[in-house]
């Protein structure tokens, strides 16, 4: 086998130019598969990182009637923090939400809005409650950037609120917007408004009461209550997990479409090469080996070009994904509206794994390419084949 | 006929399908050719003289009758006992020396020796001689592409040579050359004949190598017409 490798080897660097060509388009697949993977991990886990950050922290209690995706359900979906809690609440190292629906009249527009309340002492998210304590306005609000922009509203704008409070009654009354903050979570930005716990409890006549309580990972299980189901991060970000994972699948589409070139060109040259060197393959018989060497020659000759086209793409790949790694990848602005975590920056990540999977992945498809056409040879009549006929 | 019996053949038949039918190529040879001897297969295209030195080089495999070369039957070899063969005791030149044409001249006379899996040291000494007997110790590092005609023959006799067979067989190895390079190259075939008892068989129809036999077998339309013993 070692044999064969180095007559492999030598073969190979001997065909110059045919060797090279291949060797460049499969070093390409190399790079262009484990950048696109890289990038869609990157963004996978700055996505979770970021959103866990802003919005889903350790885990979350919902209160039973609630359902994110039914904006009905707010009506009903509020209950007591619970007084196990209370403590923790106090500390700022759990996050009690309540969340009700609204309408803001910006520049004397209508637009629905969903209204947060969160306690200013929270040290769980980077939703900058802070802010409320340094305001002593009526109702202090923070929105996000995106919201602001699509609004037109600024920071010291004056926005009227139109809510309906426990009873059903409507009520409004201006809020001072005290702060924009900027993320890159949509889910905490678009269409939502925050504002003090207490003052959100009062508006709505719900005192001590809460939509979701955002905890941290210790506190899966403290609160025993049929009222409060714990969530997980798992269920959480199923959304971000769910879309990485399709785009994953749109991913292992153009790694098909890229290996499949690559193997073409692989298993074209194997046809040339065979075709070709039908007098070299006749004289590796006469000299004495034997049909299954030459076939193993020829196999280990276009699997060599995954070798080679894997150190040519970490030699100019390496430098490259590098570079990208540290500044990232900036990310057209109409992203944001996917719905879900998009930074402006997304940072690829290449994990050892990936880069070994990719390499393994295209060796052992270059090997089987390699190997389809070179059983050809064990079929071929050596004394044929030293005279050059085509057979 | 000299010493021992490397070579058997008896009532060797080869028959090809072609398109027109049956092609008979061998139909009915019967040889016996001894240790060290300088023969020829001589006679036209078509003859079945090539036919003849694949199947004793174990490249093909008779129709009927038998091929015995060095006590192996050729009908009965399977490819790994035939490759076997060919790589310790054959040697072969070619009349288009078939070299390999991305190794250097050392690497193609060594080729051999690789598939002996024998080591660095042992390889390189023998090289070195072979390519000594051939006069080719100025083209070690030459590459196929950069050699004349004569001198690419050479390097195949001396890649034939390298591991000294018991046989070797060349097929129409002047029919590329001049007449200076086709003399040259024969003597050099004679000498090693002389010099270490290795039996050549050609297959040829140029006179020139005719001159150079110690026997003559004849063969037309598959068939032994003359055997004869020449005192050169």
């Amino acid at each position: 086998m070692n044999l064969l490798f180095k007559l492999a080897a030598k073969n190979l660097i001997g065909a110059g130019l045919r060797t090279w060509l291949n060797v460049i388009v499969l070093s390409f697949s190399f790079l262009i598969i484990i950048w696109h993977k890289g990038l869609l991990d990157g963004w996978d886990r700055q996505a979770k990182n970021e959103t866990i950050k802003w919005e889903t922290g350790g885990g979350q209690y919902w209160q039973s009637s609630y359902d994110p995706y039914d904006p009905f359900s707010l009506t009903e979906a509020h209950a007591k923090i619970p007084s196990t809690l209370d403590s923790l609440v106090s500390a700022g190292n759990v996050a009690p939400v309540l969340i009700t629906q609204g309408t803001i009249y910006p520049r004397g527009r209508i637009q629905s809005i969903l209204i947060k309340g969160i306690n200013s002492n929270q040290k769980l998210l980077k939703i900058p409650s802070s802010l409320f304590i340094k305001n002593s306005e009526e109702i202090p609000a923070l929105i996000g950037k995106n919201t602001a922009t699509d609004n037109g509203i600024k920071e010291g704008d004056l926005v009227t609120l139109r809510w309906r409070d426990v009873h059903g009654t409507f009520d409004a009354n201006s809020i001072k917007i005290i702060g924009i903050f900027d993320t890159d979570v949509p889910s905490v930005d678009m269409g939502q408004i925050w504002v003090p716990l207490d003052h959100l409890q009062k508006m709505m006549g719900m005192p001590g009461e809460a939509t979701i309580i955002v905890t941290d990972k210790e506190q899966q299980g403290t609160v025993n209550s049929e009222e409060w189901k714990f969530k997980n991060n798992e269920f959480l970000l199923k959304a971000i997990t769910d879309l990485i994972k399709m785009k994953s699948v749109g991913g292992f589409v153009l790694y098909i479409i890229l290996l499949s070139l690559a193997m073409l060109a692989i298993f074209d040259t194997q046809i040339l090469s065979i075709f070709r060197r039908q007098k070299e393959i006749g004289t590796y018989i006469a000299l004495g080996m034997t049909r299954g060497q030459v076939v193993g020659l020829f196999t280990i000759e276009g699997s060599l070009n995954s070798v080679l086209a894997g150190l040519l793409a970490a030699l100019y790949g390496i430098p490259l994904l590098a570079i990208q790694a540290s500044h990232g990848m900036s990310i057209p602005g109409g992203s944001k509206g996917f719905g879900l975590a998009v930074a402006d920056r997304i940072y690829p990540v290449y994990s050892l794994g990936l880069v070994i999977t990719t390499i393994l992945l295209i060796l052992l498809t270059t090997t089987i390419v390699s190997y389809m056409p070179s059983r050809k040879i064990a079929r071929m009549k050596p004394t044929e084949a030293l005279r050059g006929k085509i057979q | 006929m000299e010493n021992s019996t490397l070579i058997s053949i008896e009532a060797l038949k080869k028959h090809f399908l072609t398109s027109g039918g049956r092609f008979t190529a061998l139909n009915g040879i019967d040889l016996k050719i001894g240790k060290a001897e300088f023969t020829g297969v001589v006679g036209p295209s078509g003859s079945g003289k090539t036919t003849l030195l694949n199947i004793i080089g174990s490249l093909d495999s008779p129709s009927e009758g038998r091929a015995i070369v060095l006590g192996q039957s050729i009908s009965d070899l399977n490819p790994k006992q035939a490759a076997r063969l060919r790589r310790t005791e054959l040697g072969f030149i070619f009349q288009s020396y078939n070299l390999l044409p991305v190794y250097t001249v050392f690497e193609n006379v060594e080729f051999p020796l690789l598939l002996l899996k024998l080591d660095d040291s042992q390889r390189r000494k023998m090289v070195m001689d072979s390519l000594e007997w051939l006069g080719l110790t100025d083209k070690v590092k030459s590459m196929p592409s950069q050699l004349s005609g004569g001198e690419c023959q050479r390097v195949a006799i001396a890649r034939a040579m390298v591991k000294k067979p018991e046989i070797v067989l060349a097929d129409e190895p002047t029919a590329n050359l001049d007449a200076a390079n086709s003399h040259h190259i024969l003597k050099t075939m004679v000498q090693l004949n002389n010099e270490f008892g290795t039996t050549f068989i050609f297959a040829t129809h140029d006179e020139k190598v005719i001159g150079y036999l110690k026997r003559k077998i004849s063969l037309i339309d598959g068939k032994v017409t003359t055997d004869e013993i020449r005192n050169n």
